[in-house]
Formats: structure tokens, C-alpha cells, sequence
């Protein structure tokens, strides 16, 4: 080692620290001014660490899943009960389906339908909520050059899904990793139908667990426990996914209470439906220059019904191929009307 | 590493400098701020504890400052730096704000430690309070500046609630560790 004067290593010591500060307003700025730098660095720091979370999640999921386990042979019983009639009530939604099922071809065969190809997913394992007080995300492991199944790489634009509804979206690849914007994330804006008044409206991530429901048509009121689906009309979407349901958390407050269980996201499904029509902001949290004005959709601007006859056209199908993740248990995504009124006619 | 005892400060008899007892000295020595890398590590990991994000300002914060006062030789300029990096890159703010803040937590304990070090715990914690609660100010307003938006109050309040409340655990965590298995002396 170097022996150094002691006056020359006080002097060292006494430049370290307002170097280092200087350093760090560098990478601030430089943060700032070239975004893809600290992304490059993020997705690299990304790629680094997730084999070691997903070996430490597997040891942390095996205790979680002792820890349910014993919670659920308390109330064993009563969740028996509860499961026989809930599959009482499933089966005879099940016939109605299928017979919806069987009417829907019959119709598409007499009107020419062309069917809608199938879009190709990956699933991925969420190894960490890399959520931050100011943006909400969850970081994804996935093996290195996952191939789609035709041939489509992972990419930035595709739609997240878990078990129940919509999770987000892609904003970051990495080799071994990506990232989900989520849509409670404060920049999420999502374009979305509220499905019995076909109304277009907008959900706005606040970072809290519940979006807020903005831009409806003045004359639509969304109703307590409505379902919202998205909406295709900025093209980033497929029309059609299960959201969540309208609640209010006051006197012209509307809140969408997700399907997708976002406080715990296990493992997601990443579909790509080839809708890149817009660039999405570098990362969340910061809205690119000129980026978030792209999100918005016009106030009143109207899906149409084409939009869900399309969306519930994927949700009978998707039973049978399953493909399409739109049925929360329990819940049939199909016009009630007509589902009573099979009910009746059966 | 080829430095001599000084007997003017630790007199006595002392044993001799083995190679295994130099490492040990080397662990003790670098203890403080493994445990922080750790720290940050592990926060980030999906350990699916409640607010699992909001304990990690708070965490480093009071790590970074305890031993800025009462041991800088294990908690230097340049690892507080390197902390500052790992946790920028790992959470998913914009690079820089974390090594800034944490720098100046590093510096404000070092400033004062020859006052602090002599104070009780409560007027160390006071001190900690304002610290925290400058940098929270500090990181919040960065944010809002970048974002071009005035972001909620709330979620800072809520750290720098909860850096306060860590800091008396993590300090009879750490004080434990500065008497027990952190200290280089004992090796």
C-alpha cells in the first residue's frame, strides 16, 4: 500500500465526501437527461439479482403455504358447505354458458364471423414488488430467450393478466427480466368500458389500491359494483379484459376495485396482442415530455358496441381454448339478460 | 495492513497479528456495512412483509447515521455512495436522489458526532428525527421536481414516521453490535 503524508490524507479525507456529493447530483442529472442509461443500469442490476430472488421466493412461498394451509383446515368445513353451493350455482351457470356457447356459433357461422386469432402469452414467475412510494411495479423473471409461441420475443407494450384481471403492462426488458407497470401505478392511465352502460371512461392509477374512474360522458353514472372492462380505443388494449368492479369511496368518487390481486402478485400472464400504437413513458413515475398528453382519451369518446360484442365474444370462448383469462369465479362475463333468459327458456 | 499497534493508545500486551486474527479484525470492520448491503438486499427481496418498501428509507437512514456518529472508520464516504447506487438501482426511483440523501445523512452524522457521541440516546434520536425529516423533505421535493407534479405529502410523512420509529431498535441493534461482534479491538 501507498504511504501517504498525513497532511495529504487529511486533505483526502476532508475532499471525499463534497466529491462524492457532486458525483451523486452528476448521476441525478444524468439520470434525467439520458433515461435510457439508468434503465440500461436498472434492467442490468434487474437481471443480476432476480436468480437469487426467485431462489429465495421458493423457500418463502413453501412457508406461506404451510402458514394457509393450517389457516384453512380451521374453517374446513364451512368452506365445504359454502364450496357445495357455490358449485350447485356454477353448474347451472355452466349449462347456461355452454348453451350461449353453442347459440354464439350458430350466429357467427350465419354472419360470416371471422374469429379472432388467439393471442400468443408467456407466464412469468413476479419475483419482487419493486413497488416505490411513488410507482408501482413488480419485477418478472424470465428464462432467457422465452420464445412466444409464434415465434414472438418478450417485448415492452405487453398486456399483463393474473389469475383474475388486468395487471399492468411492460415497460422494461431485460434478458432475464422485466418490469410491469402496474395499473395502480400514478401514471397508469387505462381506457376502459363500463359494461352495462357501454360507456367509455378512463382509469387513473393514484398509487392507491383502487384507481380512480374518470372521464365517463356526463350522462353516465356508473353504478355501484358495475363491472369495467378494457377498451380498445387508443389501441393499446384489447377490448374486453376483465378489470374490476366500480365502488365508491364518496359522493361522485368512483374508484375501480381491481379483480387482480396486486398487493400479491405470484405469477402473471404476459400477452401480446400486437397493439404498439403508442410509446408507452420510459419508466413509471416520470411521464416522458409530451407523453402522458398521448394517454388521454377525448371525454365522451365511445367504444361502441362493436368493442363488446368483441369483448364478450372472447368470453365465451375463452372457456374452451383457454387462452384468455376473463372469468372471475364465479362470474360469468355474459349479459345477464339473456343468461336469465336462458335460464328461463331451460 | 502492515501498520503497528500504537502502544500510546491500546497499552498492554497484545497477541500477535496472525492471519486469522487480521481477518477477523477486517469482518468486524466491514460488519456495519455488509449489514447494510444485506439490509437493502433483503428489502427489495419479495419477502411479502406489510409496506415492505416504506421500511427501506428508514432502515438505511438510521444504519447510514449510527455508525456515521459512532464509528466512520466502518461507514465511509465512498460505501455510503455505493449504498446510495445499490439502492437506486434496486428500487425503482430515479438514480441519484437515494446516494444524495444518504450522503447527507453520512455527513450530518459526521459533522456532529464529537457533540452526539457524548449525548444520551434521546438528543441522538432528536437529531436523527431532523435529519430524516430534512432528507424526507429533501427526497420528496426531488421527486415532485422530476415528476413535474406536486406528489402527495402523505406517503413521506408515513416514512419518515416510520425512520423514526425503527431508529430506537436498529440503535440497540447496532450499539449491541458496536460493543459485541463489530468491534475490531475484540478480534
Amino acid at each position: 500500500m501507498f504511504r501517504l503524508s498525513i497532511q495529504l490524507r487529511q486533505a483526502l479525507a476532508k475532499l471525499t465526501l463534497p466529491l462524492l456529493v457532486a458525483l451523486a447530483c452528476c448521476v441525478m442529472l444524468l439520470g434525467q437527461a439520458d433515461r435510457r442509461v439508468a434503465e440500461q443500469a436498472r434492467v442490468a442490476m434487474s437481471d443480476a439479482v432476480a436468480p437469487l430472488y426467485s431462489l429465495l421466493a421458493r423457500p418463502i412461498d413453501g412457508l406461506r403455504g404451510i402458514a394457509g394451509e393450517t389457516r384453512h383446515l380451521v374453517a374446513v368445513s364451512a368452506e365445504n358447505q359454502r364450496l357445495r353451493e357455490e358449485n350447485l350455482k356454477l353448474r347451472r351457470w355452466y349449462d347456461v354458458a355452454m348453451a350461449l356457447q353453442a347459440e354464439n356459433a350458430t350466429l357467427k357461422a350465419n354472419l360470416n364471423w371471422i374469429p379472432e386469432p388467439a393471442p400468443s402469452f408467456v407466464t412469468a414467475r413476479a419475483v419482487a414488488d419493486t413497488s416505490q412510494f411513488y410507482a408501482r411495479s413488480i419485477l418478472l423473471s424470465v428464462a432467457p430467450g422465452q420464445i412466444l409461441a409464434n415465434h414472438v420475443t418478450l417485448s415492452k407494450d405487453m398486456v399483463a393478466v393474473d389469475a383474475a384481471g388486468l395487471v399492468g403492462r411492460v415497460t422494461e426488458v431485460g434478458s432475464r427480466s422485466a418490469r410491469v407497470m402496474l395499473i395502480t401505478d400514478m401514471s397508469s392511465r387505462v381506457p376502459v368500458s363500463l359494461e352495462s352502460s357501454h360507456a367509455a371512461a378512463i382509469m387513473e392509477g393514484t398509487n392507491a389500491a383502487a384507481p380512480r374512474l374518470t372521464s365517463y360522458p356526463e350522462d353516465v353514472h356508473p353504478e355501484e359494483g358495475e363491472r369495467v372492462v378494457t377498451n380498445n380505443v387508443t389501441n393499446v388494449f384489447p377490448a374486453g379484459l376483465p378489470v374490476g368492479t366500480v365502488h365508491y369511496i364518496g359522493p361522485n368518487n368512483p374508484v375501480v376495485e381491481p379483480y387482480a390481486q396486486l398487493g400479491h402478485v405470484v405469477v402473471v400472464r404476459l400477452f401480446d396482442y400486437g397493439l404498439a400504437a403508442i410509446t408507452p413513458p420510459d419508466s413509471p413515475g416520470r411521464p416522458a415530455s409530451g407523453g402522458s398528453s398521448q394517454h388521454t382519451v377525448p371525454k365522451g369518446a365511445v367504444g361502441g358496441s362493436r368493442n363488446l360484442i368483441r369483448g364478450s365474444a372472447n368470453s365465451i370462448e375463452a372457456p374452451g381454448d383457454g387462452a384468455l383469462p376473463v372469468t372471475r369465479p364465479g362470474r360469468l362475463p355474459i349479459d345477464t339478460g339473456t343468461a336469465a333468459a336462458v335460464i328461463e327458456r331451460g | 495492513m502492515s501498520r503497528q499497534p500504537r502502544p500510546e493508545r491500546h497499552p498492554g500486551i497484545r497477541p500477535r497479528p496472525t492471519i486469522w486474527r487480521r481477518l477477523d479484525a477486517a469482518g468486524r470492520r466491514a460488519l456495519p456495512a455488509a449489514f447494510s448491503v444485506l439490509l437493502v438486499l433483503l428489502l427489495c427481496a419479495p419477502l411479502g412483509l406489510p409496506e415492505q418498501q416504506a421500511l427501506l428509507p428508514g432502515t438505511t437512514m438510521a444504519s447510514v447515521f449510527f455508525w456515521s456518529v459512532f464509528r466512520p472508520a466502518s461507514m465511509p464516504a465512498a460505501v455510503v455512495f455505493m449504498l446510495g447506487l445499490l439502492y437506486d438501482l434496486l428500487s425503482f426511483s430515479p438514480p441519484g436522489i437515494a446516494i444524495l440523501t444518504l450522503l447527507i445523512v453520512h455527513a450530518c452524522g459526521l459533522g456532529w458526532r464529537h457533540g452526539l457521541a457524548r449525548q444520551g440516546f434521546l438528543l441522538v434520536w432528536m437529531v436523527f428525527l431532523l435529519v430524516a425529516a430534512g432528507v424526507i423533505g429533501l427526497d420528496w421535493a426531488l421527486m415532485s421536481a422530476f415528476s413535474q407534479r406536486l406528489l402527495p405529502p402523505q406517503p413521506a410523512l408515513f416514512e419518515l414516521a416510520l425512520a423514526t420509529g425503527l431508529y430506537p431498535l436498529l440503535s440497540a441493534l447496532f450499539t449491541w453490535a458496536h460493543r459485541g461482534i463489530a468491534d475490531p479491538t475484540l478480534a
